[in-house]
């Protein structure tokens, strides 16, 4: 099996396992108790802290626990809302291929009376600084942009933006779920005011992740109940997942310069060898994006059809097309850089796990080739593509 | 639990009737690219029997299945009987579709009789 959907979930480091394991043993007890054992809890939930802190950057009471990305979203989105609104600034700039944890908070702070302004993310899929400068209004609250796409793994310039939010008084909020543990960020190198992030995307649990909230931002609650994270977030702390979630974050950030090269090497190639099937298309740009994302657009196939076909050649891999979505429209990263339905519905995303080898690449290569040119064979769409009865557009 | 039954996953592997037939007698054509599903019927029509049928089909796994799976239902059948073919006869005879992809069934059933219109039509002229 050659498990090349990791911007999906990746699977949990050994180290990170057994740190688990014996933590969900030894340390059970609720941080809040006062007794010893509870106050043991508290000790290695306030060592995560640290450790978590410590590598982007950060101060230890900037971080504030959560269930994962979409609470950190959530939670992020909500509180700059709030602030604003106070002061009488509803106005908020996002993107238009942001994930559906920032759009749909988006959307219901619409209905609310904000206003909202999407940005385009052009055909190469990044944001242009300028553009955000220029959107930028009097009554501006917030600016929330994702550090690197969670499809086609593009990475935003994120510290310029960050520098213009910054020189205009308006909060900056990146989603960082697909870039932390897999790039070097520095919140304040990178004038980063709140950050998203999730465990499981680094080799950590599911359902735990954090969000940075720089000094003198007021969290708004989304979850009541308790004073755990100094009352900013409901809940008795999941303190076994959380130390493992600081744990996988050291060891994937120790040796992010040996993965990203290898990775960066092995991209390279699958994107060489794929980019060599004909009317075949990279989305997003190749050289600003997470060294393990590959994502292409093929004529004349459908997205979940290669996908089972790849499953059966023992290639886990992701689409973007209707049929996996569950919707009509195919994804809305690959519409906002300008991919019409037709071609969207045939996209491929690979994203890749560290320990791939040369071998696996060129079978990944090899095999999705074989399954373009078979589901092509009968496509009625190429028929018509090849007989020039309709256009190639890629 | 997988997506899909045994059935769909064997018509979608192995789908009876891919292809083309260049002196057709009748094809039929519904759906859409921008929707992600287009099914075109070809069939060989001999004394109100259809003697042959072939499918291509550009859309998700339960599509081609169903694609399949129709052509299969109706090979060899007389033109009345496919006129009556369901979408419902389809699924079941797939042991089932999720939810979400009964209208890959609805798109084979409009494909049939998209293609028995075709015959109709040519015969007036």
């Amino acid at each position: 099996m050659i498990y090349a959907d990791n911007a999906a979930t990746t699977k949990m480091s050994d180290k990170a396992i057994e740190v688990m394991t014996e933590l969900l043993k030894s340390t059970y007890g609720n941080p809040s108790s006062l007794y010893e054992f509870g106050q043991q809890a508290k000790e290695v939930l306030e060592h995560a802290r640290e450790d978590i802190a410590s590598v982007i950057g950060a101060s230890p009471r900037d971080i504030t626990f959560t269930s994962g990305g979409s609470e950190a979203d959530n939670q992020a989105i909500v509180s700059a809302a709030t602030f604003g609104k106070k002061r009488g600034k509803t106005h908020i700039i996002s993107t238009a291929f942001e994930h559906h944890a920032v759009l749909h908070t988006l959307k219901k702070l619409e209905k609310e009376g904000f206003e909202v302004t999407l940005l385009d993310v052009h055909e190469d899929g990044l944001v242009r600084p300028s553009e955000v400068e220029s959107a930028i209004r009097e009554d501006t609250c917030l600016v929330t942009v994702m550090y690197a796409n969670n499809e086609i793994g593009t990475i935003q310039p994120i510290s310029e933006i960050g520098a213009i939010c910054r020189s205009h008084g308006v909060l900056f909020h990146t989603d960082a779920v697909q870039a932390v543990g897999h790039l070097p960020i520095d919140v304040e190198k990178e004038n980063i005011d709140m950050l998203s992030a999730s465990a499981h995307k680094f080799h950590g649990p599911k359902g735990t992740g954090f969000l940075y909230a720089r000094k003198g931002i007021n969290l708004t609650n989304i979850i009541e109940g308790g004073a755990q994270e100094r009352g900013k977030r409901a809940g008795t702390e999941n303190v076994p997942a959380i130390a493992t979630m600081a744990e996988a974050l050291k060891e994937s950030v120790s040796r992010i310069d040996q993965t990203s090269a290898r990775l960066t090497e092995v991209r390279d190639r699958i994107i060489e060898g794929i980019g060599n099937i004909p009317h075949s298309a990279l989305n997003g740009d190749h050289a600003k994006r997470l060294p393990s994302n590959i994502n292409f657009c093929f004529e004349g196939i459908e997205g979940e059809s290669l996908l089972l076909l790849l499953d059966d050649k023992g290639i886990q891999a992701s689409s973007g097309s209707a049929c996996t979505s569950g919707s009509l429209d195919p994804s809305h990263v690959l519409l906002a850089i300008g991919r019409v339905h037709d071609v969207a519905h045939g996209s491929l995303r690979l994203s890749l796990g560290e320990d791939i080898t040369d071998e696996e690449s060129d079978y990944i290569v090899k095999s999705v080739s074989e399954v373009v040119t078979y589901l092509r064979s009968f496509s009625p769409v190429w028929r018509d593509l090849e007989s020039g009865k309709t256009a190639h557009i890629l | 639990m997988a997506l899909y039954s045994e059935k769909v996953m064997d018509h979608f592997r192995n789908p009876r009737n891919v292809g083309v037939i260049e002196d057709a007698d009748a094809v039929g054509e519904v759906g859409n690219a921008k929707c992600g599903d287009i099914m075109k019927m070809y069939m060989k029509i001999d004394d109100g029997i259809i003697t042959d049928v072939k499918f291509e089909t550009f859309g998700c796994g339960s599509a081609i299945a169903s694609s399949s799976m129709a052509t299969e239902l109706i090979k060899g059948k007389p033109l009345t009987e496919a006129m009556q073919l369901t979408n419902k006869a389809v699924t079941e005879a797939l042991d089932g579709l999720p939810a979400h992809k009964i209208h890959c069934s609805v798109l084979a059933e409009e494909a049939i009789k998209s293609a028995l219109e075709d015959y109709e039509n040519r015969k007036k002229q």
